[in-house]
């Protein structure tokens, strides 16, 4: 298998922001243990910006990796910048990931974007997120 | 940093005794078998030798014996080269479900050209019930290839009991060895096998030189076409340095294995408890006895193996593991899920293998490293989580 980046085996090794957030105004979770992953996001929102992000994540190195990475990237971002974090954002900032493993920054992006359709719902007010529920056909592609 | 090889299973180091073995071969020895001259009868001397060790080592005659390239080519000549070779027995093959891909591969490949396949399904623990064999076997089968130890669960087939209801039966039996041969006795003859894989870097030989047993007068198909070396059955150039090599790991296995025997089992039951001491909700995979003396396979529930493996790699401890995310296809283990393990547990599954150097100290280190490892995974994980919290309100 392809090697990790340096930077992904810093986040693996030394996760950012790992745990819960009681009372949190959005919370995500995604994948399957079948599949091998799964990944649980939540999110502090004040004012229209996320002032905390925690996660709990059952994977790989490359999953856990890109949980710290996707809760780092999302801290002090409003709820519209948030939302345009893409998968290959999550895997640029990690330094990239081998091939295979590039369905875990999905499941990250997938996460975040479950944790803020949450929020939304929370609030009583229309999602405008388009959470994907591609997993599990990721696998076949890799 | 004390350094704990934990991957016997993967592959072993030669030793040093079968390396140096080699080094003349490759040099002032290095002859082609083929030629009629002294520097070619040297090396076939050598190849001799060898096969007359290897062939030793499970109860074999020299002639039985074909040098192969890897345990892979010896059961696809095993499987191809067998059925093609007789098919005019039948044309319908008899495997287990957890057999190495080197084994479900060509059948599937024979399958396409006409043949039909029954795949025996194990029980809990992976054994394989000799009665679903005598069941499975028609009037066109014409081979049954059953593994005699599972390369990753470990679990020991009743192959002698196979083997006799093959012989009543008048059918071929081949049984992939690979994972068994040097760490267990194995004799053909009361396995009652006509065909059997092995590989020399599973028991300290060099990579690149295995063999395949032929029972002598059984009819099988040459796979690598071309030369007319082992007896015809497999042609190229042997591969001189690695056969002796081969020959020189199967005279230490000879000598070394009862005792290999004692004092693997122990320290393979001392890590299993040590673990289960330690750690919650963890099960072995695999038959509590009849299982390789070095293996240990166990599924720790809530967490992912890949990240398992990666943390005991930082304390300087190499292991396997059975999950989905290790593997090149993304697909976890299909023995472990074969025997019924469930599919989040078997990604959090771990094979540990011993070896015939590892110490008493390099079981107690795992055992010391590896339950804090689990524990931290588990609280990064929102699986034990869930757990913690269904379990506080029931």
């Amino acid at each position: 298998m392809e090697q990790y980046s340096s930077k992904v085996m810093e986040h693996f090794a030394h996760p950012h922001n790992v745990g819960e957030i009681e009372n949190a105004d959005g919370v995500g979770t995604v994948g399957n243990p079948v599949c091998g992953d799964v990944m649980r996001l939540y999110i502090k929102v004040e004012n229209n910006t996320i002032t905390d992000a925690k996660f709990k994540t059952f994977g790989c190195g490359a999953a856990i990796a890109t949980s710290s990475m996707v809760t780092d990237l999302v801290k002090g971002k409003t709820i519209d910048e948030a939302l345009a974090i893409s998968n290959a954002a999550v895997a640029e900032a990690l330094g990239g990931l081998p091939k295979v493993k590039m369905h875990c920054s999905v499941l990250a992006e997938e996460a975040l974007k479950s944790a803020l359709d949450d929020y939304y719902k929370k609030k009583g007010l229309p999602s405008p997120v388009k959470v994907p529920d591609s997993h599990g056909h990721e696998h076949e592609m890799a | 940093m004390r350094t704990v090889y934990l991957d016997h299973a993967a592959t072993t180091p030669a030793h040093p005794k079968v390396v140096e073995a080699m080094m003349p071969f490759f040099i002032s020895k290095f002859g082609n078998p083929s030629n009629l001259h002294d520097v070619g009868r040297e090396a076939k001397n050598a190849v001799d030798e060898a096969r007359a060790k290897t062939a030793a080592l499970i109860g074999a005659k020299p002639e039985e014996l074909f040098f192969t390239s890897s345990g892979t080519e010896s059961n696809n000549f095993a499987i191809k080269g067998l059925a093609q070779a007789n098919s005019q027995k039948g044309r319908h093959i008899v495997v287990s479900q957890v057999e190495h891909f080197s084994v479900l591969h060509p059948v599937k490949t024979l399958e396409k050209a006409g043949f039909t396949v029954t795949a025996v399904a194990p029980d809990r623990q992976g054994l394989i019930d000799p009665a679903e064999i005598a069941k499975a076997i028609t009037k066109e089968t014409v081979l049954v290839s059953i593994m005699h130890a599972n390369n990753e669960i470990g679990t020991l087939q009743p192959i002698g009991e196979i083997g006799k209801i093959t012989r009543e039966r008048g059918v071929l039996l081949h049984t992939d060895a690979v994972a068994s041969v040097g760490w267990v006795p194995v004799d053909v003859r009361a396995l009652g096998v006509d065909a059997l894989s092995l590989s020399g870097h599973q028991f300290y030989g060099p990579k690149g030189a295995a063999a395949l047993f032929v029972r002598k007068g059984v009819r099988i198909k040459p796979q690598i076409e071309g030369g007319v070396q082992e007896d015809g059955r497999r042609g190229g150039t042997e591969n001189v340095p690695g056969i002796v090599g081969l020959g020189k790991a199967a005279e230490i296995a000879s000598a070394e294995l009862p005792n290999r025997v004692g004092a693997l089992t122990p320290l393979r039951d001392r890590l299993l408890a040590g673990l289960q001491g330690r750690i919650s909700d963890m099960f072995l995979n695999g038959h509590p006895t009849r299982r390789l003396p070095h293996n240990v396979n166990i599924s720790f529930l809530y967490v992912e193996g890949e990240s398992m493996l990666l943390f005991l790699n930082m304390e300087g401890i190499y292991v396997s593991s059975g999950s989905a995310c290790t593997s090149r296809s993304l697909k976890s283990s299909h023995v472990l899920s074969c025997i019924g393990t469930d599919a989040a547990a078997a990604n959090g599954t771990l094979l540990l293998t011993l070896g015939t150097g590892t110490s008493g100290e390099d079981v107690d280190y795992v055992i010391e490293k590896l339950p804090p490892i689990v524990q931290r995974l588990r609280e990064m994980s929102p699986l034990y989580e869930d757990m913690i919290k269904n379990r506080n309100r029931s």
